[in-house]
């Protein structure tokens, strides 16, 4: 608690006590009502006094001239009818406890976020004349040689040029199992140092680092108000007034009616006290308080999962996904080549790949790099003489004196071998030993290990509709497609290709279900943008994705799509039902108070009670984890 | 030209009055306060000096609600 909240307290507690004291004591009339008067003025007299400033800036129908106005009417009656006073200051006291609790909650809710955000470093060490100085992160210059030891963060983006280590980045990625980092590795701030000492030449300015664009993404995300949230201040500018007319209507037409028409006694004093029973609950602070609050606490609850969500608004448009595209290479795939299988001749399996290996030793393309990662040996340039590159087709080599091929058909149709086609799906490398055909090797992008179950947990989670775009062959795919069990292919497109794709998905799909795109963020930004809502994954590091996505996955499992999806469904769900609930336990209130089944200890329930309950409800948007 | 100021206010509602009061104040073309994170960024019309535009923010923002506060 801090110290406003420290004062309120105590004066909720003085206030409470004198009324029960003063419940003993037998005085009546005027010295009664002046006793009651001090604890009223005790817990109520800023309530008043901000009322009473409302007014004279013309800034009259706020929740203090709500209180005000039913709690002197309250008084009144007492007074009037030599009557209760409890009834009015426990008005004044039940609201000040329903403030104080959200003041608390909010503050609580507030620490507990920041708390799981707590990635920002309050220092970086520099070696000056041996020993270890601490300074500012900001003051540190790119290139500047920084010392972080075990247990400690990563204050700046850079690289490593001295030490190995295990780094914890569960705090960035919600990922628990800690990454090795060695010499030469790249690291992101924000990371936790485990194990040993690392010396890291930085890239960044601190401004610049992954760990500031992540902090200010997020403290900046409720900034983005979503339509609920701009619905509410609005209902709430509309609200107060009606309702204090309304509550005027109440205490002034049906007792003219009576009297006039129906000839009966007027019985102002029941009617004034049904319209401050009314006023008592109306306040609108249970809506106004816990939407933001919820929405705050999905995004908090979304980022700890390793998802930073940048807005309210995109939290929103999130839940309503009901057609998910992704961009296939990085997505889906690891965008990483792989050999995957070698259907040879005669020849051993090992003998071809090392032919192979040995052929497009001096090769750097991915596919010639991920031969010679199959290989897995030393390659020794030695025993290779004459690489021939022809740009298209293949490599032809001398091998320990024998002639290699190593390329697609064209390769073996252009030196008249004739090769065995493949059923199987990827890029086939046909190998010619000696001028006879030797078989082939079959290379193709790997599949991330949970793509198939992201799939389902989309269809689960009731997706319409999975599409996937890439510029591959139509072969390779389809294949992916079908193994993924992904619903619509588009395949060989250029990158132009893929936003003109989205448009059409775009104008043809109905207007309540939103598209979201998922990209690497690698050459995709235009895609991010342009669908309803951008997902961008395993985007650390990389800022103009980070510029152009909505939802950032921090690590690159495309099961975090369905997590994400379903993140922001419970959050609005969440809103959904406070703005049901508070809205419905208002409106039976108010004409059951109207109609005077109500009395002013129930109003106080329909007032604070509803915050309360509302108030916690917000805060389970926090809780992500079993989702 | 975009600034953020810390601000400091107790309710939800009392913030949207201090973004409404924000908006209003001239020289300010847009404004949002930030209630979980207890901000304000201002967006200033061209030509405007933020320091006096921020004096006048904080004199409405005060009006509409007594009890609230901008650092400045």
């Amino acid at each position: 608690m801090n110290k406003k909240q420290k004062k309120m307290l105590i004066r909720i507690i003085v206030a409470a006590v004198l009324m029960v004291i003063l419940y003993f004591i037998p005085v009546q009339r005027y010295v009664r009502f002046i006793l009651y008067l001090i604890p009223y003025l005790i817990v109520g007299y800023d309530i008043l006094r901000k009322a009473f400033k409302g007014i004279i800036n013309r800034q009259v129908f706020d929740e203090n001239f709500l209180m005000a106005v039913a709690t002197i009417g309250a008084m009144a009656i007492a007074v009037y009818e030599n009557g209760d006073y409890t009834e009015a200051i426990a008005v004044m006291l039940f609201y000040q406890i329903g403030e104080l609790f959200q003041s608390y909650a909010v503050g609580k809710s507030r620490r507990n976020i920041s708390a799981l955000m707590d990635i920002r470093p309050d220092y970086a060490n520099i070696e000056k004349d041996g020993k270890l100085e601490q300074v500012d992160p900001d003051e540190v210059a790119v290139g500047t040689v920084i010392v972080v030891q075990p247990g400690e963060k990563v204050p700046i983006d850079g690289i490593i040029v001295e030490g190995d280590s295990t780094l914890n980045t569960s705090a960035l990625t919600g990922e628990s199992l800690p990454r090795d980092a060695r010499c030469g590795d790249e690291v992101i701030s924000g990371c936790i140092n485990m194990t040993g000492v690392l010396k890291i030449r930085t890239t960044k300015e601190f401004g610049e680092s992954t760990v500031s664009k992540i902090l200010e993404l997020v403290e900046n995300s409720s900034s983005r108000k979503s339509k609920s949230e701009n619905f509410i201040s609005k209902f709430a500018k509309y609200y107060t007034p009606a309702v204090c007319y309304s509550a005027v209507a109440l205490a002034i037409l049906p007792p003219l009616v009576r009297m006039l028409f129906l000839g009966l006694p007027a019985d102002w004093g029941v009617w004034v006290y049904r319209a401050l029973t009314f006023l008592v609950i109306s306040c609108p602070c249970a809506l106004v308080i816990s939407i933001p609050l919820s929405f705050f606490a999905g995004i908090g609850g979304a980022s700890k999962a390793g998802i930073l969500v940048k807005g309210s608004n995109y939290l929103e448009t999130l839940s309503k996904t009901k057609y998910v595209v992704f961009d296939k290479t990085g997505t889906l795939t690891q965008g990483v080549f792989e050999v995957n299988a070698v259907h040879h001749n005669t020849m051993e399996e090992k003998r071809l790949l090392e032919y192979a290996a040995l052929a497009e030793s001096a090769s750097s393309h991915p596919i010639s790099k991920s031969i010679q990662r199959a290989y897995g040996k030393e390659i020794d340039r030695s025993r290779v003489k004459d690489i021939k590159e022809i740009s298209g087709n293949g490599v032809t080599a001398i091998v320990d004196g024998i002639p290699v091929a190593a390329g697609n058909d064209k390769l073996m149709k252009s030196l008249e071998i004739s090769y065995i086609d493949c059923h199987h799906v990827g890029t086939i490398i046909h190998m010619a030993i000696n001028g006879e055909y030797a078989g082939h090797i079959v290379i193709s992008d790997i599949v991330k290990p949970h793509a198939k179950e992201a799939i389902k947990a989309l269809k689960a989670s009731g997706i319409t509709k999975t599409i996937m775009l890439t510029g591959d062959s139509a072969k390779v795919a389809d294949h992916v497609a079908r193994e993924l069990g992904v619903d619509e292919v588009h395949s060989e497109l250029l990158p132009g290709d893929k936003v003109e794709q989205v448009e059409k998905l775009l104008a043809s799909k109905p207007e309540k279900g939103k598209l979201a795109f998922v990209g690497d963020g690698i050459n995709d930004a235009p895609v991010l943008s342009r669908a309803d809502i951008g997902i961008a994954m395993g985007a650390l590091g990389s800022d103009a994705a980070i510029e152009a996505a909505d939802v950032v996955l921090m690590d690159d499992d495309p099961l975090k799509i369905a997590k994400a999806i379903r993140i922001s469904r419970k959050c609005l769900r969440i809103v959904y039902e406070n703005i049901a609930f508070a809205l419905g336990i208002k409106i039976i209130c108010l004409l059951l108070g109207a109609l005077g089944f109500v009395n002013m200890w129930l109003a106080i329930f329909a007032d604070v009670g509803v915050m309360i309950i509302a108030v916690l409800n917000a805060i389970r948007a926090l809780f992500v984890k079993k989702l | 030209m975009k600034k953020t100021y810390e601000i400091d206010v107790d309710c939800a509602n009392c913030a949207n009055k201090m973004e409404d009061a924000a908006k209003r104040t001239d020289g300010v073309k847009d404004a949002t306060v930030n209630f979980m994170a207890l901000k304000m960024i201002v967006e200033f019309e061209d030509g405007q000096d933020p320091k006096a535009v921020m004096k006048n923010v904080l004199k409405n923002c005060k009006k509409v609600e007594d009890d609230c506060e901008i650092y400045l």
